[in-house]
């Protein structure tokens, strides 16, 4: 795949996000964040392919680590925006 | 491996990106928020599956990566408190960042021949989620306590940045034109040593009432640097995903500062003029009229509409268990009873809504700023915990004030004002609070919590 077509694609995304989010209600502003924050963690794809690939040592411990703290970031990221979501109510008691 | 089992791989990328986008989505509307998350996480696990399928010449690392991750993941989400909330997206998102980091380093490591885009995607991978590692490290250790949450400025701060800068610019041209060899190699490490070190010099000299903003911010950069991972690897779904949180990261920074009244630059280089305003003390006069909680019970039972204002303080004495119950009793009492949150109060964005639903305040009784200040005249008791600069009248009335122009919840306008505080002490931004002395105000010192257990007491015993 060209450069220009993953930046065409990095371009339309950025523009997407922002339509996406600018009206958030700021209740929401905490779980937003964190779900966000655990999309970031798509990093783990990159974390696995590297440590796939790598072919020695430095490469193999690199990699895991990077998959440690990505996986972290996923797996707590989206139990914690669950945890918090789960708690918001409505009147008539049914969880949203 | 045959292009038929490539293209099932890439539909995956292609599920994965869409249910990103939709969870985004859902996650802005509050019936939806959770199941919004879900999707997303759904989105995650196809993105996770399909890349093993075409990642791995060996599976014993990935599977003990994947293990150790999830198990302190698990564990993590699990056992934090919902008042640790802030801190513990700061940590996970300096988590994100450091991987993507890392993933610069292995691909530096192990891909020495790669092409020029892939070298600047490196360089910007190493960049962009060093400064989204250590700054996060440090907001981490600013919300937890761990360090203060005083703004640390010393003479030549921003000079010393931007030639952090400068170094990390130019050592990054040098790897692009000479991108193997022992000395390139050395100059690499320099790059992601000096990307650490700003992280931290950006972060070290803000203070903890502006973390919203930086958290939001360094929220945008994890993102970025995933970004730049998946130029790296040449994978469409973390561009994808990468951008939108870079997206959301950097609208709720624009939020946050619109919430303060000051630009993004104010708050990332210029912090609040330190201490007290001399010429603001000498326009505020006047004595604080301290309470008992009885004389406040007196006074919180004649109320037949109260909006409850609730801070950073609140937070901190893990208060919002008693301010519900003493919400649910002046409802009982026939008050009508909201709370009226600050878009930036506590230490990140919603946190007070956050704290409020873990107490089972219903959210239908949560009001933003601009709605309860047209009616704040009509309140007859206004209960601040734990607040303080979002709810000073200075911002409004005196122009040489630090925080004048930004929008607050005005509760000096409400008939009676009981400001629940622990001390004279003034906020984060240092700047004295012309409320506390106002005729309507009334101050009923101790921690929040005792303070409205006694309230509730008070209610019970009569």
């Amino acid at each position: 795949m060209s450069f220009g077509l993953l930046f065409f694609v990095f371009v339309l995304a950025i523009f997407l996000g922002v339509e996406l989010i600018s009206k958030v209600p700021s209740q929401l502003h905490t779980p937003l964040m964190s779900g966000t924050n655990a999309i970031s963690g798509i990093t783990i794809v990159g974390a696995l392919t590297a440590t796939g690939h790598s072919a020695d040592l430095l490469g193999t411990i690199l990699g895991t680590a990077a998959l440690v703290f990505a996986t972290i970031n996923v797996v707590g990221g989206y139990l914690v925006t669950n945890r918090m979501l789960a708690m918001f109510k409505r009147k008539d008691g049914e969880k949203k | 491996m045959t292009d038929y089992s490539q293209t099932i791989i890439d539909l995956g990328y292609i599920v994965a990106s869409i249910l990103f986008i939709l969870g985004i989505k859902m996650l802005g509307k509050p019936e939806r928020a959770r199941m919004g998350n879900l999707v997303s996480a759904l989105g995650m696990l196809v993105a996770i599956v399909a890349v093993l399928f075409e990642c791995c010449l060996s599976y014993e690392w990935v599977i003990v990566g994947l293990i150790i991750g999830s198990l302190i993941g698990i564990i993590a989400a699990r056992t934090v408190q919902m008042t640790a909330m802030p801190q513990m997206v700061a940590i996970l998102n300096g988590f994100g960042g450091i991987a993507s980091l890392l993933v610069g380093w292995e691909n530096f490591h192990s891909q020495p021949d790669s092409n020029l885009f892939v070298r600047v995607a490196i360089l910007l991978a190493v960049l962009i989620g060093g400064v989204a590692f250590s700054g996060s490290l440090v907001a981490y250790g600013k919300l937890a306590g761990r360090i203060s949450g005083r703004p640390i400025l010393f003479r030549g701060q921003q000079l010393m940045n931007a030639a952090i800068l400068a170094v990390i610019l130019i050592c990054s041209a040098f790897e692009l034109y000479q991108p193997t060899g022992a000395l390139a190699y050395v100059v690499f490490l320099l790059v992601m040593g000096l990307s650490l070190a700003l992280g931290v010099a950006a972060v070290i000299s803000i203070g903890g009432a502006d973390m919203p903003v930086v958290i939001a911010l360094l929220n945008s950069y994890s993102g970025l640097a995933a970004c730049a991972a998946g130029f790296i690897i040449i994978n469409n779904v973390l561009i994808v995903a990468g951008a939108l949180v870079g997206a959301s990261g950097i609208i709720l920074t624009g939020i946050m500062c619109k919430a303060m009244n000051r630009s993004l630059s104010n708050v990332l280089f210029g912090g609040l003029k330190a201490g007290p305003s001399s010429k603001a003390a000498a326009e505020v006069q006047g004595e604080p009229k301290p309470i008992t909680a009885e004389d406040a019970y007196y006074i919180l039972e004649a109320a037949r509409s109260v909006v409850i204002v609730p801070g950073y303080g609140m937070a901190v004495a893990q208060a919002q268990h008693a301010v519900r119950e003493l919400g649910e009793i002046l409802e009982n009492n026939g008050a009508e009873v909201r709370y009226a949150i600050h878009p930036v109060a506590g230490r990140m964005p919603g946190h007070m809504n956050v704290l409020l639903a873990e107490a089972n305040v219903l959210y239908e009784q949560l009001a933003e700023m601009d709605d309860v200040n047209p009616i704040m005249e009509t309140v007859d008791v206004c209960i601040v915990i734990g607040a303080n600069d979002v709810v000073n009248p200075a911002a409004r009335e005196i122009e040489s004030s630090p925080i004048y122009g930004m929008p607050i919840i005005n509760a000096d306008k409400a008939r009676t004002v009981l400001v629940l505080k622990r001390s004279m002490a003034p906020g984060f931004a240092g700047v004295d609070n012309p409320l506390f002395i106002k005729e309507n105000s009334r101050m009923l010192f101790g921690d929040a919590k005792a303070t409205v257990q006694q309230l509730v007491t008070e209610f019970k015993e009569s």
